[in-house]
């Protein structure tokens, strides 16, 4: 049932060692990889919490099987900003400043749904942000903060930000 | 740090203070409870019962056991004192004899990955005798106890005036309000470690630290310091997180195993596995001078507690107490009464049997306006209660309460702009296929008021300890930081009592004493209230030392720290006695809230578009934190009123997932417009009133009313489901 397989992960390949193949890649991410930004929230693909990019497109990674992940990029939230401790990227950012952040179980997935918007369309209209991020749930906000944190991002994204 | 007196902090009280934990947040690192890890770590899962009501013949745990992985098997015969309750111990830790609702837990098993784990509770044989299970509230209060406590956790009368009086107009009518989940996005999440000492570390995601402290240790037999409980990143709580969930499991695991477990509920689990809000069936009759002045108000409030008691007991006088709504009501006859039955247990929500009661007096207060030709926000103005008024508890209002107020303003508020017509944006979205043709719009008012803090004679006083120490400012409080912000409220007392700019916030833990609850609105007033007396005291101190001089907080604790620990109390509250009668709150709250909402009454699709709102906020602390609040509050509200309710056939769950039980996302939540209304409650720290539970109350009749002006429909039930509407 076990074998080893390679994940390239925020641009490393991390190798899955003794592992059972049935595990989902949110599960490896957190577990075996010790990235838990990544949340589970339902694992079933209805929250968001999870939600990664794989080879650049969103998904949760509690739908994805890890060995079925191998030879993708997978970018994490540990991914999206430098190492350094505090530096953050401008949706990051945006969504702190604007008070979007309450209890932040759903922000890492919110931050990677909305950094895959802005790249698709950097100037996205409110009805279509809220589209774009109706497949991540948050219990706290009422979105309202978060709407305008994109608002921001959208604004101050392209600048170098730490 | 050398600051003199009369600094300008930034950060300060009143301004946009951020959150100290938002870029961990943000950058996946913050450390929710289900996210900790420990070496030599197992995972623990409970086997629940599939069945509301049946007597538990035999558990065989021999074929989990063999299962390679599994450390340990647990059931009832391994509990030291099985019994546990937020407030009454009726609860049995692991079900021994019978099982009393659908998702009671049974045993539990430790094993060193989690789907062994699960193998392993699919592997235990249970022997159950089926029972019919008690699922009608109503029946519940004469039928046979199916439990040794009783079936009625309470039945409240609240007696005022004249009982008998009747004004010329009346009306009446019977609502009813389905079973709503707090549906917060992190699971219920702990590890627990066994200590050297005979004693186990667990961090918890909770709201109440030391009541859960007390009730694991209880049901281990251990004394209270050898639990020692800290807070795990906690992802929302909105009440489900009171009671204790995991907790006891986790550390029985942990003790017999000798190792650290973890256990993460599925989403599935969370939904058996905490609290809901209760549902209920109300009937209302109100009568009023011509005019629309109320004569009498009677009320029977009959709340589902399910299978154990929880805070029943106390939900059932908040939705008594508080059933007429913000009214002066001269005469009144109130019953309430909350009944076990086979049912998933229910306790406190965002709004705490108020939000039940609310509903079903502004839909009254709609009909009374109607039937007296009154304006029905004039029926309101007419009818608000004020400083100085008296509760249907014949209690004297004396803190603020600018019930006119919120009306006013929030009916004054602009109504929406029309929008340019878009798919997404019409009742059901792109997905379904609403005409504009023959889409309505509807407006709707309402207005709620609820107690803050713990009442009855409770005192739920908080601590809060300051040192200062080399100029460097820590302030630690057991008080729960579950998203609301309090994190960023302790900083904001300290920076402007102390004048510093950085402020560290020490973990919550049970090291320290007991904060209370982080529910009923109160942290901002009771933990508020140690911090700043905390930080007061450590001032008084700082200038003592200075004597006169200049106050240089580095060197005056660069030999000695500044070391406080306080406790702030609330005043004396007081029982209700035989008729009702008490001053039993500390100070209340109050909204007002109107609702926009589009309809397609032929396909029985709702789009809420706009919530406007007037909130009595005392005192602004933090402009961010508090719109905070007011929106996401609102978004619960919105979604019990047309989308939001566990299904419960014949006491199990059917919608035990996000799949089935929807909760609103970015398409569904209105756009909020807020005016905070700011009249300081006099006693309160800073001035300022707890947020957090008014925009839950009124926003939902606001919803409904809003529904009721768009298609006529009598919409007296909540969540308003789409053959509600189909007229």
């Amino acid at each position: 049932m076990t074998e080893m397989y390679v994940l390239r992960v925020n641009g490393e390949d991390r190798a899955v060692a003794d592992a059972w193949l049935g595990e989902s890649l949110l599960y490896v991410l957190r577990e075996r990889l010790g990235l838990p930004g990544a949340k589970a929230g339902c694992e079933q693909g209805e929250c968001g919490s999870c939600s990664v990019l794989l080879d650049g497109a969103l998904v949760c990674a509690c739908l994805v099987l890890a060995a079925a992940a191998v030879g993708c990029n997978v970018t994490t939230v540990e991914g999206l900003q430098p190492a350094e401790r505090g530096a953050a990227s401008a949706v990051q950012r945006a969504f702190v400043e604007t008070g979007a952040v309450q209890c932040g179980f759903c922000t890492p997935g919110l931050v990677m749904a909305v950094e895959a918007l802005l790249d698709r369309d950097p100037e996205p209209s409110d009805l279509a942000v809220r589209e774009a991020i109706s497949g991540n749930l948050c219990r706290c906000t009422g979105y309202g903060r978060i709407l305008e944190a994109v608002v921001v991002a959208a604004r101050t994204r392209g600048t170098v930000t730490t | 740090m050398t600051l003199e007196t009369g600094t300008r902090v930034t950060g300060g009280i009143g301004q946009r203070a951020l959150r100290p934990d938002g870029i961990s947040k943000v950058r996946g690192e913050f450390a929710f409870a289900g996210d900790l890890w420990a070496e030599g770590m197992l995972w623990g899962q409970a086997l629940r019962s599939p069945h509301a009501a049946a007597r538990v013949r035999a558990v065989d745990i021999a074929p989990a056991l063999a299962i390679t992985g599994v450390h340990a098997v647990l059931t009832a015969d391994d509990v030291f004192v099985n019994r546990y309750g937020l407030e009454h111990r009726d609860q049995p830790v692991l079900a021994y004899d019978e099982v009393r609702y659908a998702g009671e837990p049974v045993a539990v098993v430790a094993a060193d990955h989690p789907e062994t784990a699960r193998r392993a509770c699919a592997a235990i044989a249970v022997d159950y005798e089926l029972t019919d299970p008690l699922v009608d509230p109503e029946a519940a209060i004469g039928a046979a106890p199916i439990h040794p406590d009783g079936n009625v956790f309470r039945d409240l009368v609240i007696r005022r005036g004249d009982v008998d009086a009747r004004g010329p107009v009346v009306v009446e009518g019977t609502y009813e309000i389905g079973m709503q989940d707090q549906a917060f996005m992190g699971p219920e999440a702990g590890l627990a470690v066994p200590a050297g000492d005979g004693g186990v570390d667990l961090i918890v995601s909770t709201q109440w630290l030391h009541n859960d402290r007390d009730q694991v240790a209880e049901c281990l037999g251990l004394a209270p310091e050898l639990v020692r409980l800290s807070l795990g990143g906690v992802g929302g709580a909105f009440g489900a997180r009171e009671d204790v969930s995991l907790h006891i499991h986790a550390c029985l695991l942990a003790v017999r195993t000798g190792r650290p477990v973890k256990i993460v509920y599925s989403r599935g689990e969370s939904f058996l596995g905490h609290v809901h809000r209760h549902p209920a069936r109300i009937w209302m009759r109100h009568s009023a001078t011509p005019r629309g002045d109320l004569v009498s108000f009677e009320a029977r409030i009959v709340l589902d507690g399910g299978a154990y008691r929880s805070s029943s007991y106390h939900v059932a006088a908040n939705a008594a107490c508080f059933a007429a709504g913000p009214y002066r009501v001269p005469n009144a006859y109130v019953r309430a009464i909350a009944v076990r039955t086979n049912n998933p247990p229910c306790g406190a929500m965002r709004g705490f049997g108020v939000v039940q009661a609310c509903f079903a007096h502004e839909a009254q207060m709609d009909r009374l306006a109607d039937a007296c030709g009154v304006d029905r926000v004039e029926l309101r103005l007419r009818n608000a209660l004020g400083p100085g008024d008296e509760l249907l508890t014949g209690q004297r209002i004396e803190g603020a309460l600018p019930v006119a107020d919120v009306i006013r303003a929030c009916a004054a508020m602009p109504l929406p702009e029309a929008a340019p017509d878009d798919m997404l944006a019409r009742p059901g979205g792109a997905g379904r296929t609403a005409e504009p043709a023959d889409v309505r719009r509807g407006t709707g008012f309402a207005v709620g008021f609820k107690n803050l803090m713990y009442a009855e004679g409770y005192m739920d006083g908080s601590v809060a300890h300051c040192r200062i120490d080399n100029g460097v400012v820590t302030v630690s409080c057991a008080a729960a930081e579950v998203g609301q912000g309090f994190v960023t409220l302790v900083q904001q007392i300290a920076r402007t009592i102390l004048e510093v700019d950085d402020v560290i916030v020490a973990p919550p833990d049970t090291s320290i004493g007991s904060a209370g609850s982080t529910s009923a609105s109160r942290q901002t007033m009771m933990s508020g209230g140690a911090v700043e007396k905390a930080c007061r005291a450590a001032r008084a101190e700082l200038e003592a030392r200075a004597g006169g001089d200049r106050l240089d907080v580095t060197m005056l604790t660069a030999t000695e720290p500044v070391d406080v620990t306080v406790q702030y109390d609330h005043r004396l509250t007081h029982p209700l006695d035989a008729d009702g009668q008490g001053d039993a709150h500390v100070s209340f709250a109050c909204a007002a809230h109107r609702a926009v909402v589009d309809v397609d009454p032929e396909l029985g699709l709702v789009r809420v578009v706009h919530l406007a709102t007037a909130q009595d906020v005392g005192r602004v602390l933090n402009p961010l934190q508090v719109t905070g609040q007011i929106e996401g509050g609102i978004a619960q509200g919105v979604g019990l009123a047309v989308m939001e309710e566990l299904i419960v056939e014949d006491g199990r769950v059917r919608n035990a997932s996000f799949t089935d039980y929807l909760i609103p996302t970015a398409l569904d939540a209105p756009t909020v417009d807020a005016v905070l209304i700011e009249e300081p409650e006099p006693g309160a720290p800073f001035g300022a009133k707890g947020v957090g539970e008014p925009p839950t109350i009124s926003s939902t009749p606001a919803v409904v009313a809003a529904i009721r002006a768009a298609t006529g429909a009598p919409c007296t039930r909540v969540p308003v489901r789409p053959r509600d509407l189909v007229t």
